[in-house]
């Protein structure tokens, strides 16, 4: 596996704008011979059809969803980084840069996380363009929050809503380009597979979920904008459709699949109430802003919280990190969490949960003000949970949340297979081992709006395409390959659900590959998830058929993926015997924090796959640091 | 709890369909009404039954893909809710309950619970957008919005599409919808230079795809999770007939 990041030389200010004059370009009335696939309307998904469909491409995108609206995106609530430094606070594009390396855990590359930084401007200004209603201030200008990891304000935001905000203002540009027939539109499509012709990605077998119609479609090049793989853990804060399908089947192609051990557990979701629960829900971070995470300082205190005096109360995050406080990154706070429930200091249910404190924010502002700042994130807790977060503390506790690991990709964000773009969440570019909140959603349209577009014609100018249809013999197999995985589903007829596999693996793959991860847990996980695949393959049950909307079989397929991929991820995770970011072995620490390991371990694994089964080649690209230095990272 | 269900199975769009009986036993107060049907689901996948196929996404109240009637009611009726945020603590044991999917001409049942709801996308794609391509705009803070303004643009704009005010209309009026947007752009700088020809297009669209009129029943209001104002169709219409008004003849060169 070739893997050669094309980072540009020069000053790291100067590499984009020096690539982008580099770049080689295609006219306009050139423009309309290059179709593009665009798989999912995500943010990076929904901003880079839209795009691409303005500067005059041809585009058909993808969404398993009925409507690309819905996304998953949808659900970021607290907001977006933007380094416009608009509140004086010594904010800067290298800060946020810096912010991000540091917060990745010093596993993201240089190049890339500068140039996110950079975009992270234009996009504010884009998104306000489109009409995007940010929270503002009485003068007119818009008003910023803090997030973890950060010590400015630097974080835009749309009530509790932003991600939702921002994805309709990409799902906007984008169902213009459809009125205006540049792109073509396919909901209720999922991609089961990549088309390779000559070395290029040249096309995707997708199935019509509504009919069970499969077939290919066909083009100069495929974007995948499929999202994460956090639902390998059956309950995650990801939606009940996202899924590794399409970067799995990809990696089954030849892409390369860097960090998969990477996930970032999130601090402040609402516990667990019991055994039928089917995902669970974040309450945001910026809620971190002015609620302070606490438990009680003795064992077994079963007092309710008010009754819980000052003194008898620790607030570990600003115990612990006093410059950061309860505004720590998010892998640090998690385990944390983690910390003070393992010590049998949790309260709730089972004890897993920690507090999370807004008695003197009201104190201190007033109700009214924090309605005004998180009211619906109030409403939805007490929606949930049947408490009143007004009147006494919320409970949280960890949950899977987001993936860092994705597909490899290049300074171009495209994969180790020409003409494979990947954007946003499912490639593994810019957060490194950890992501700092409100990144997600910058990544996602910085990939998508202005870095994409002008990689891809760069890709379209260089290459010669020969001209290839459905009839090729190389489709014909793929099709056949999806049409008999779908067959071999519906014919094991055992009896076990689809859901009860899935949450075995999502059991085992938290004790084992979650928030702690020891040579031992993975080792045992690594021995288990076989059986588990074994179990799928002759006893999983299948309703219904495959020519009809089948709910079942869309997941037994996403399911049948998550184990294979569970498998890869315990796999890195055994082989990085260092800590890092989200990624934390407990074999390596230092009074509790993560122990890094840079001599050994400064680099991206990127997995090749070399068949069912089969152990895949782990292979490096070393992360070249010159402008930052590799330090210990601290929140104290 | 164990609760009886009333379920509207309909194979696919070309069945005429049916109300199914089903026990749902052993559910727990906590879950939400979606994981009480993933519960009736693994039941019935057990007993070689197909199950309820119903829509459903990020269970969170925000994605809108989860749509359906709870006896008589858009998404069971309780204010501000989802159905994916109803918990099964607003029923009580023993209830009978009655679920169908969203019934309305422009959204025609795909199969059980599923209706197909693209006409809402074309209904945007027609205008319910600001023109601007990517790049070539200007700062952010460049044109000062006051709060005002940005909050009422942002009670609309949280809109999210689930069609429950279509199908709580007895007129399968998509008027809360399509004015939620207009009246979200509507409040914004950006959105004045499109203004009236959003409006126009965008109601022309909703007519074309088969929504009924306005009657001012305002069982939209009542039914939208978003709680979304129905001041916001008085917006929409005072553009839609300034429009008609202001309609001129390009009268162009000779």
């Amino acid at each position: 596996m070739k893997l050669d990041a094309k980072i540009p030389a020069g000053p790291l200010a100067e590499k984009w704008e020096k690539h982008l004059f580099e770049s080689k370009l295609v006219s306009p009335a050139n423009r309309r011979k290059f179709k593009v696939i665009v798989v999912g309307s995500g943010l990076g998904g929904s901003s880079a059809a839209a795009t691409l469909g303005e500067l005059g491409y041809k585009v058909s995108c993808f969404c398993f969803q009925d409507s690309p609206r819905r996304a998953h995106s949808i659900a970021a609530q607290g907001g977006i980084n933007g380094a416009k430094n608009y509140k004086n606070d010594g904010d800067s594009v290298r800060r946020l840069f810096y912010d991000t390396i540091k917060g990745g855990d010093f596993r993201s590359r240089e190049a890339n996380v500068y140039r996110l930084a950079d975009k992270s401007r234009s996009i504010i200004d884009q998104c306000v363009a489109q009409g995007v209603p940010f929270a503002r201030e009485y003068g007119g200008l818009l008003d910023n929050r803090s997030f973890g990891g950060a010590q400015v304000s630097r974080t835009f935001y749309a009530r509790g809503q932003t991600g939702q905000q921002l994805l309709l203002g990409a799902y906007s540009a984008l169902e213009r380009q459809i009125g205006l027939g540049h792109v073509e539109m396919h909901p209720r499509t999922e991609m089961l597979d990549l088309v390779i012709i000559d070395g290029k990605a040249r096309g995707i077998v997708v199935r019509n979920l509504i009919t069970g119609h499969v077939t290919t479609h066909m083009a100069e090049a495929v974007v995948l904008a499929t999202g994460g793989y956090g639902n390998v853990f059956y309950l995650s804060t990801n939606a009940k459709g996202c899924n590794v399908t399409a970067t799995h089947r990809a990696y089954k192609r030849g892409a390369g699949f860097a960090n998969p051990c990477y996930t970032q557990i999130h601090p402040t979701c609402i516990p667990v109430h019991g055994e039928h629960q089917s995902k669970l829900t974040l309450m945001s971070e910026s809620l971190r802003n002015d609620g302070r995470v606490w438990v009680p300082k003795a064992k077994g205190d079963t007092r309710s919280a008010d009754k819980i005096p000052e003194e008898e109360r620790d607030y570990f995050l600003e115990r612990k990190y006093p410059s950061f406080g309860n505004l720590s990154p998010r892998d640090i706070a998690s385990r944390a969490a983690k910390e003070a429930c393992d010590a049998g200091l949790g309260v709730g249910p089972g004890g897993l949960g920690v507090y999370l404190d807004f008695r003197d924010a009201i104190q201190r502002e007033g109700e009214d003000v924090i309605r005004e700042r998180y009211g619906n994130l109030f409403e939805m807790y007490q929606r949930i949970t049947d408490e009143n977060p007004y009147k006494g503390p919320m409970r949280i506790y960890p949950a899977v949340h987001y993936t860092m690991g994705g597909l490899w990709v290049d300074y171009n964000l495209m994969s180790n297979i020409e003409g494979l773009f990947v954007v946003g969440e499912a490639n593994f570019s810019d957060h490194g081992a950890n992501r700092l909140g409100a990144s997600a959603l910058m990544q996602g349209l910085a990939d998508g709006y202005f870095v994409l577009p002008s990689t891809i014609s760069d890709y379209f100018a260089k290459n010669k395409f020969d001209k290839v249809d459905t009839s090729h013999a190389e489709v014909k197999k793929v099709e056949n390959e999806v049409n008999e995985l779908t067959k071999r589903l519906l014919s094991i007829n055992g009896t076990r659900t689809v859901d009860s596999i899935h949450r075995e693996l999502g059991k085992l793959m938290w004790d084992n590959c979650g928030m702690a991860r020891s040579r031992e847990s993975l080792t045992e996980a690594l021995r288990k998830i076989p059986e588990i695949r074994n179990q799928f393959w002759t006893n999983v049950k299948v309703t219904g058929t495959g020519e009809e909307l089948n709910q079942v079989l869309e997941k037994a397929g996403r399911v049948a993926d998550f184990i294979e991929h569970a498998e890869l991820m315990c796999l890195d995770a055994l082989e990085r015997e260092e800590s890092c970011g989200g990624h934390f072995r407990v074999e390596y620490q230092e009074e509790g924090e993560a122990k890094r390991d840079d001599e050994n371990f400064a680099h991206v694994a990127v997995w090749e796959y070399t068949g069912h089964t089969k152990k895949p080649l782990r292979h490096k690209e070393e992360l070249v640091f010159e402008n930052v230095k590799l330090s210990t990272r601290s929140y104290k | 709890m164990e609760l009886t269900l009333h379920v509207w199975r309909q194979k696919n769009g070309q069945d005429s369909g049916k109300m199914v009986t089903y026990k749902a036993r052993d559910v727990s107060p906590e879950s939400s009404f979606l994981e009480m049907l993933d519960q009736v689901n693994e039941e019935l996948i057990g007993k070689n039954d197909e199950p309820i196929a119903f829509d459903h996404d990020c269970r969170e109240g925000i994605c809108g893909s989860c749509s359906m009637m709870i006896n008589g009611k858009a998404h069971g009726g309780r204010k501000g809710t989802t159905t994916c945020q109803l918990h099964m603590r607003s029923f009580k044991d023993g209830e009978q309950i009655y679920i169908e999917p969203w019934r309305a001409r422009a959204f025609p049942v795909v199969k059980d619970l599923v209706v197909d709801r693209g006409a809402f996308d074309r209904i945007i794609s027609k205008g319910g957008f600001v023109s601007v391509a990517t790049g070539g705009v200007p700062d952010a803070n460049a044109i000062p919005i006051s709060k005002e303004a940005a909050d009422l643009a942002m009670d609309t704009a949280e809109c999210i599409a689930c069609g429950a005010c279509v199908a709580a209309c007895k007129n399968a009026s998509a008027m809360l919808f399509v004015s939620a947007k207009v009246s979200h752009l509507a409040n914004l700088p950006q959105g004045q230079p499109e203004r009236l020809q959003r409006a126009t297009h965008m109601v022309e669209q909703m007519d074309k795809e088969g929504f009924g009129n306005c009657t001012n029943y305002f069982e939209c209001e009542a039914a939208c999770p978003k709680q979304i104002s129905v001041r916001s169709i008085a917006v929409m219409n005072r553009d839609f007939l300034k429009a008609s008004l202001l309609h001129q003849e390009p009268v162009g060169k000779a």
